[in-house]
C-alpha cells in the first residue's frame, strides 16, 4: 500500500442518480459504478462483476445490495462482498455535501 | 445560587437569538453555581421564549400561545437577564467585541453566543413572493395562516415532511380544504420507508387531505395574491394560502458576514466555539464535525456543553447524537430513529398487522439495534430507540425484540408451539374472525386435513391471507405427523402467499401501488427483493393500467433500456419489422446505422427480424435516433412482453395459401405490440397447414384453412419442447384477432409472473380457457376490451420516448474523468 492523496471529485447532484439506480463514473483506470439506494445512500464500486465481468450499475438495486444482471450474484454495496460467493468487488469513498456526490478519486484512479 | 465572587467585574455574555437553544443553554447555565455573570439576550421575535416543536398544536387549535410559553417575562427578571426582543442584530464587531443592533445600538460583549437558528427554505418558483405564501417557523406565520383559515378556503402546503405535515393537519382542523405537494414518491422519506410512508399517506388522505406525492412545484399563480399552485405536470391546484414547508437552512449570515469560519452553518468544535475563541455558537445554526441539526434533542445537549463550558467548567465535548422523529397530529402514531435504510431481510426485523394498520420494522446490525421505524403502535419507540442509544446486544431477544418490550422475559417458543399454546379463542383470522378453537375443531371433528378444505369451510385466511402461515403451523400442530403440507409455493421469501393469492388480492381490496401491497398483504420484508419487485410491478400495471404509474427500478436492466444486455455489457437492438416483413428502406437505414456506429455484428434472428449486436449503451440514443428517422421502432425484444409474430408468405404469393397469412400477423403485432405479459410471448401465423411459420410451436399460433383461421395456444420451443392444443376455428380475420387479443389478456392477468403461457394452460387446464373465449362471447368481448384499454396506455414506442429525451441518465456516465487534475 502505497499513499494516496484524497482527491473528492464533484460527480454531480444526488439527484442525477435514480432511487435504486445507478450511474458510472469513467476514469482512465476503471468505470465506477454509482449507486443511489431508496434511501439516498449513496455507494461506489468497481462497475465490474468478479464472475464474468457484468456491468453492476445495471443491477436491481434493493436495500443495500445489487443484483448483477448478467447472472444474478447479489453484492452487499457497503463492503462489495457477494453474498452467495466468495467473491469481492472494490469499494470506493463516497460522500454527499450539499446534495452533490463527491468520489476521492485519489483512490479511484489509482492502482 | 452558590457562592459568588463579588469582587470580580461580571462577565458580559450577549446571546444573539432567543429561540430554544438559547433558552436551554441559559437555563442550564443559571441552575450551576459560576462567576458573577451579566447575561443580554436579543431576540428578533418581539415575544418571550417559547416552545416552537409546539406550533403545530397552536396552528391546530389543540393549545394557546400562552399554554406553550417556556420563560416569561418573570423568569428575565429573576435572573437579572435583560430580554431585548424585538431587536435583531444586524452585525457583530469582533474588533471592538461589540454587537450591532437594528436600531443602531453597539452592546459590548466579552462572550458572544449565537444562536440564530434556521431559515425556512423557499424554492424559488415564480410567484413565490407573492402575498398569501408564507412558512411555518414562528408565531407570526402561525397568526398569518390562522388569518387565512378565517375565512376557509383552500391551502396548498408543498413539502410533505414533518412541518408540511403539521401545518396540513393543523390547517385541515381549522376548516381548510388542504392539499400537499410533496417531491418524493412517498412522505417523510426522511424520517419513515415506503411502507411507513404508505400508511401514513393513508391516514392523512382519510382526513380530507388531498396528497400529491411525486409533484413538483412549477410556479405559484395569481396577481398580488395567490390563487393557485401549477405542477409541472401542468395540474393546477386552486390556493388562497401556499404554505412552503421543503426544508430549512441555517442562518449563519451574521457570522459569516462577521469572518467566522462558516461552511453549511458555522463551524463549532465539540466545546461550540467558533473560529473566534470568544464566540460561541450553538443550535440550528451550527454546523458540527459536518453535520447539521433540525431537532431540538441534540441541541440540548449543545446546550448542556456550552452551559457547563460558560460556567467555566471542563466540560467533556458534544458528541454526535442519534436522533429520533414524531409527528404531532393527534391520532397520527408514528416514530422514526436511527439508521433504517438497510433493507437486507437478514438485518432487518419486519412486524405488519394489515387489519389494525400497524407496521413495525427494526434493523439490526452486528446483533445491535441501528434504526426503528414505527407506525400505528409506537409505544415500544422509547425502548428500541434507548437499546439503540447504548448499543446494547438484543442478539438473546432477537426472535421476540419485534413484538416489544411487554414480551420480553419469556421464554422464546418454536412457532408451532406458540400457536398450539394460543388460548382458544385467541383470534387467528382477523379478516373473518374466526378463532383457534373452531380452526381446531374442523379439523378435529370436521375432518378437514388440507388448507383449501379449511379456507372452504371455516373462511380461516380465505381473504387478506395474512395468517395463511399461522393456519398451516395449526393444521401442522393439530395432525402431527400426518399433516403433509399443501406445497404451496409462496411467491418469495419476502410474503407466505403465493402468486395466485397476490394476484387474486390486488384486484379484490383493490391494492395499487408496491407499498400498499406489501403492507396490506403483510409482507415480511420492508421493501420486497429482486424476485418480487418486477413480479408486482407487472401485475399492478396489468391490473392498474391508468392508475399505476410503471417502476423503472423495478425492472431488469433490459426492460429499463430497452435493449439486450450482452455478455459483454454491450447491449443488442432489434427492430420491430412487422410481420417480419421489411424494406429497402429500412435495410439502407439498418445498413448505415451499422456503418456509423460500427456495429460488430448483424444477424437474422429466429423471429424473422434483424438483430445488430454489440451496440455500446452510451450510443443506443443516437442508433434509435437514426432508426426511428426511417420508420423503425423498437422490437421489444428485450422484454416479457410481446415479441415477434412470425409470419408466412401465406396466399399473397404461396401457391397453397389460403389466407392472408402475412396481413394478419402484421395487424396483429399491430393490435398488440407493446403490451407487457407475464413472460415472452411470441406468435405466429402460417397460411396453409403446412406450417412453414411454425405456428405449432409457439404461444398463440394461427394456421388459416380455407375455411377460416385455427387457433392455437401453448406451445413452446425452448428448454421445453411441446406442440400447441388447438383452441377453436374463427370464421373471418376480425374475429381471429379479437380472439387472440382477448387469450393474451387473460394470459397477462392470470399467469404467474415468468410463467410462459403453456405453463399457464398447464396449471389453469385448456378446457377452462377454451370455455372462456370460445364460448363465454359477453366474457370474451370484456377481456378484448380491458386488452384495447391497457393497449391505449402500453402502444408507444420507447425508443422515441427516449430519444426524445426519457430517461437519459440511463445512457450517459454521471461523469468522465480524462485525468486526475494537477494539484
Ligand atoms: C412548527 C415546528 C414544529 C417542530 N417540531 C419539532 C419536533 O416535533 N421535534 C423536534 O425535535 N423539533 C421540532 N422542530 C424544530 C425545533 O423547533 C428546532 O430544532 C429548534 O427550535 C431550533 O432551535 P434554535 O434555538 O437553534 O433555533 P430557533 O428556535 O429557531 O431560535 C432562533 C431564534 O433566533 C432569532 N434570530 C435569528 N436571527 C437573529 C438576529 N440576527 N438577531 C436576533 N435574533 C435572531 C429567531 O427569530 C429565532 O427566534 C419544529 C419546528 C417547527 C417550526
Ligand atoms: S404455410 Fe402454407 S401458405 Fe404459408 S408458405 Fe407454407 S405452404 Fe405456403
Ligand atoms: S457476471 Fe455478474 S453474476 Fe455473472
Amino acid at each position: 500500500m502505497h499513499d494516496v492523496k484524497t482527491y473528492w471529485f464533484d460527480c454531480g447532484p444526488v439527484t442525477a442518480i435514480p432511487l435504486r439506480g445507478a450511474r458510472t463514473v469513467v476514469t482512465p483506470r476503471r468505470e465506477i459504478a454509482v449507486f443511489r439506494t431508496a434511501n439516498n445512500d449513496i455507494f461506489a464500486l468497481e462497475n465490474k462483476c468478479p464472475h464474468k465481468g457484468g456491468p453492476l450499475s445495471e443491477g436491481i438495486v434493493h436495500g443495500h445490495k445489487v443484483a448483477c444482471p448478467l447472472h444474478n450474484w447479489v453484492f452487499d454495496l457497503e463492503s462489495g462482498e457477494a453474498l452467495a460467493e466468495k467473491a469481492c468487488v472494490r469499494t470506493f469513498p463516497v460522500k454527499i455535501e450539499r446534495g452533490r456526490i463527491y468520489l476521492d478519486m485519489g483512490v479511484a484512479a489509482s492502482g | 445560587m452558590g457562592q459568588v465572587d463579588q469582587t470580580s467585574v461580571p462577565t458580559k455574555i450577549v446571546v444573539i437569538g432567543n429561540g430554544m437553544a438559547a433558552g436551554r443553554a441559559m437555563e442550564e447555565l443559571f441552575a450551576k453555581q459560576r462567576p458573577p455573570l451579566q447575561v443580554t439576550v436579543f431576540g428578533a421575535e418581539p415575544r418571550v421564549n417559547y416552545n416552537r416543536i409546539m406550533l403545530s398544536p397552536v396552528l391546530s387549535g389543540e393549545k394557546t400561545f400562552e399554554q406553550i410559553i417556556i420563560h416569561d417575562e418573570a423568569w428575565y427578571a429573576k435572573h437579572c437577564v435583560r430580554l431585548r426582543s424585538g431587536q435583531p442584530i444586524v452585525a457583530i464587531d469582533r474588533k471592538a467585541k461589540t454587537v450591532v443592533t437594528s436600531g443602531g445600538d453597539q452592546v459590548p460583549y466579552d462572550k458572544l453566543v449565537i444562536a440564530t437558528g434556521s431559515q425556512p427554505f423557499v424554492i424559488p418558483v415564480p410567484g413565490a413572493n407573492l402575498e398569501g405564501v408564507v412558512t411555518f417557523r414562528d408565531l407570526d406565520d402561525v397568526e398569518k395562516m390562522h388569518a387565512a383559515a378565517a375565512t376557509g378556503g383552500n391551502a396548498v402546503v408543498i413539502g410533505g415532511g414533518l412541518l408540511g405535515l403539521e401545518a396540513a393537519a393543523g390547517l385541515a382542523l381549522k376548516g381548510m380544504k388542504v392539499s400537499v405537494v410533496h417531491l418524493m414518491p412517498t412522505l417523510m422519506e426522511r424520517q419513515l420507508d415506503p411502507s411507513a410512508g404508505y400508511l401514513l399517506e393513508k391516514a392523512i388522505s382519510e382526513r380530507g387531505i388531498d396528497v400529491y406525492t411525486k409533484a413538483n412545484t412549477e410556479a405559484i399563480l395569481g396577481s398580488d395574491r395567490v390563487t393557485g399552485v401549477k405542477l409541472k405536470d401542468g395540474a393546477i391546484l386552486p390556493a388562497d394560502l401556499v404554505v412552503m414547508a421543503v426544508g430549512i437552512r441555517p442562518n449563519f449570515g451574521l457570522g459569516k458576514a462577521a469572518g467566522l469560519d462558516c461552511n453549511r452553518g458555522i463551524v463549532v468544535d465539540d466545546w461550540l466555539r467558533t473560529s473566534d475563541p470568544d464566540i460561541f455558537a450553538l443550535g440550528e445554526c451550527v454546523e458540527h464535525r459536518g453535520q447539521c441539526y433540525g431537532l431540538v434533542a441534540p441541541l440540548y445537549e449543545m446546550a448542556k456543553v456550552l452551559a457547563s463550558e460558560l460556567a467555566g467548567e471542563k466540560p467533556s465535548g458534544f458528541v454526535p447524537a442519534v436522533t429520533s422523529a414524531k409527528l404531532k397530529v393527534t391520532g397520527i402514531d408514528l416514530f422514526s430513529a436511527g439508521d433504517f435504510s438497510d433493507d437486507d431481510e437478514n438485518n432487518e426485523i419486519v412486524l405488519r398487522d394489515p387489519a389494525r394498520g400497524i407496521y413495525k420494522r427494526v434493523v439490526i446490525h452486528d446483533n445491535k439495534i441501528i434504526g426503528a421505524v414505527l407506525y400505528g403502535d409506537t409505544e415500544d419507540g422509547g425502548w428500541y430507540f434507548d437499546l439503540l442509544k447504548k448499543g446494547e446486544d438484543v442478539g438473546a431477544i432477537r426472535d421476540t425484540l419485534i413484538f416489544g418490550q411487554a414480551y420480553q422475559g419469556g421464554s422464546p417458543l418454536d412457532p408451532t408451539a406458540a400457536v398450539a399454546a394460543l388460548p382458544d379463542d385467541a383470534e387467528i383470522c382477523g379478516c373473518n374472525g374466526v378463532s383457534k378453537g373452531s380452526i381446531v375443531a374442523a379439523i378435529t371433528s370436521g375432518g378437514l386435513a388440507t388448507l383449501e378444505d379449511l379456507r372452504a369451510k371455516t373462511k380461516a385466511s380465505a381473504s387478506c391471507g395474512q395468517c395463511t402461515g399461522k393456519v398451516e403451523l395449526l393444521l401442522a400442530a393439530t395432525l402431527g405427523e400426518s399433516y403433509e403440507s399443501s406445497g404451496r409455493k409462496p411467491m418469495c421469501k419476502c410474503t407466505d402467499l403465493t402468486h395466485e393469492e397476490v394476484r387474486r388480492l390486488i384486484k379484490t381490496k383493490p391494492l395499487k401501488s408496491q407499498p400498499a401491497v406489501m403492507q396490506e398483504l403483510g409482507w415480511k420484508t420492508s421493501g420486497g427483493c429482486p424476485s418480487c419487485q418486477p413480479a408486482l410491478n407487472y401485475y399492478l400495471l396489468c391490473d392498474w393500467p391508468l392508475e399505476y404509474k410503471d417502476d423503472y427500478q423495478a425492472r431488469f436492466i433490459n426492460e429499463r433500456v430497452h435493449a439486450n444486455i450482452q455478455k459483454d455489457g454491450t447491449f443488442s437492438v432489434v427492430p420491430r419489422m412487422w410481420g417480419g416483413v421489411t424494406s429497402a428502406a429500412e435495410l439502407r437505414a439498418i445498413a448505415d446505422v451499422v456503418d456509423q456506429f460500427k456495429i460488430p455484428m448483424v444477424k437474422v434472428t429466429g423471429g424473422q427480424r434483424i438483430d445488430l449486436l454489440g451496440v455500446k449503451k452510451q450510443d443506443l440514443p443516437a442508433v434509435w435516433a437514426q432508426l426511428i428517422a426511417n420508420g423503425l421502432m423498437s422490437g421489444f425484444a428485450y422484454g416479457k412482453s410481446l415479441r415477434t409474430i412470425k409470419t408466412c408468405v401465406g396466399s399473397e404469393f404461396c401457391r397453397f395459401g389460403t389466407q392472408d397469412s402475412t396481413g394478419l400477423g402484421i395487424k396483429l403485432e399491430k393490435l398488440m405490440c407493446g403490451a407487457w405479459t407475464p413472460a415472452k410471448l411470441k406468435l405466429a401465423v402460417s397460411g396453409c397447414p403446412r406450417n412453414c411459420a411454425e405456428s405449432t410451436v409457439k404461444d398463440i399460433g394461427v394456421i388459416c384453412v380455407d375455411s377460416g383461421y385455427d387457433l392455437h395456444i401453448a406451445g413452446a420451443a425452448g428448454l421445453h419442447v411441446k406442440a400447441t392444443d388447438l383452441l377453436g376455428h374463427v370464421d373471418s380475420e376480425e374475429e381471429a384477432l379479437e380472439y387472440i387479443a382477448a387469450v393474451a389478456q387473460k394470459y397477462r392477468e392470470e399467469a404467474n409472473y415468468l410463467d410462459r403461457l403453456y405453463k399457464w394452460v398447464e396449471k389453469t387446464g385448456l378446457e377452462h380457457v377454451r370455455r372462456a373465449i370460445m364460448e363465454d362471447h359477453d366474457n370474451r368481448k370484456a377481456l378484448y376490451e380491458r386488452f384495447l384499454l391497457s393497449q391505449r396506455v402500453a402502444r408507444k414506442d420507447p425508443w422515441a420516448e427516449r430519444v426524445a429525451g426519457r430517461d437519459l441518465h440511463e445512457f450517459m456516465p454521471l461523469a468522465v474523468i480524462s485525468r486526475i487534475a494537477a494539484e
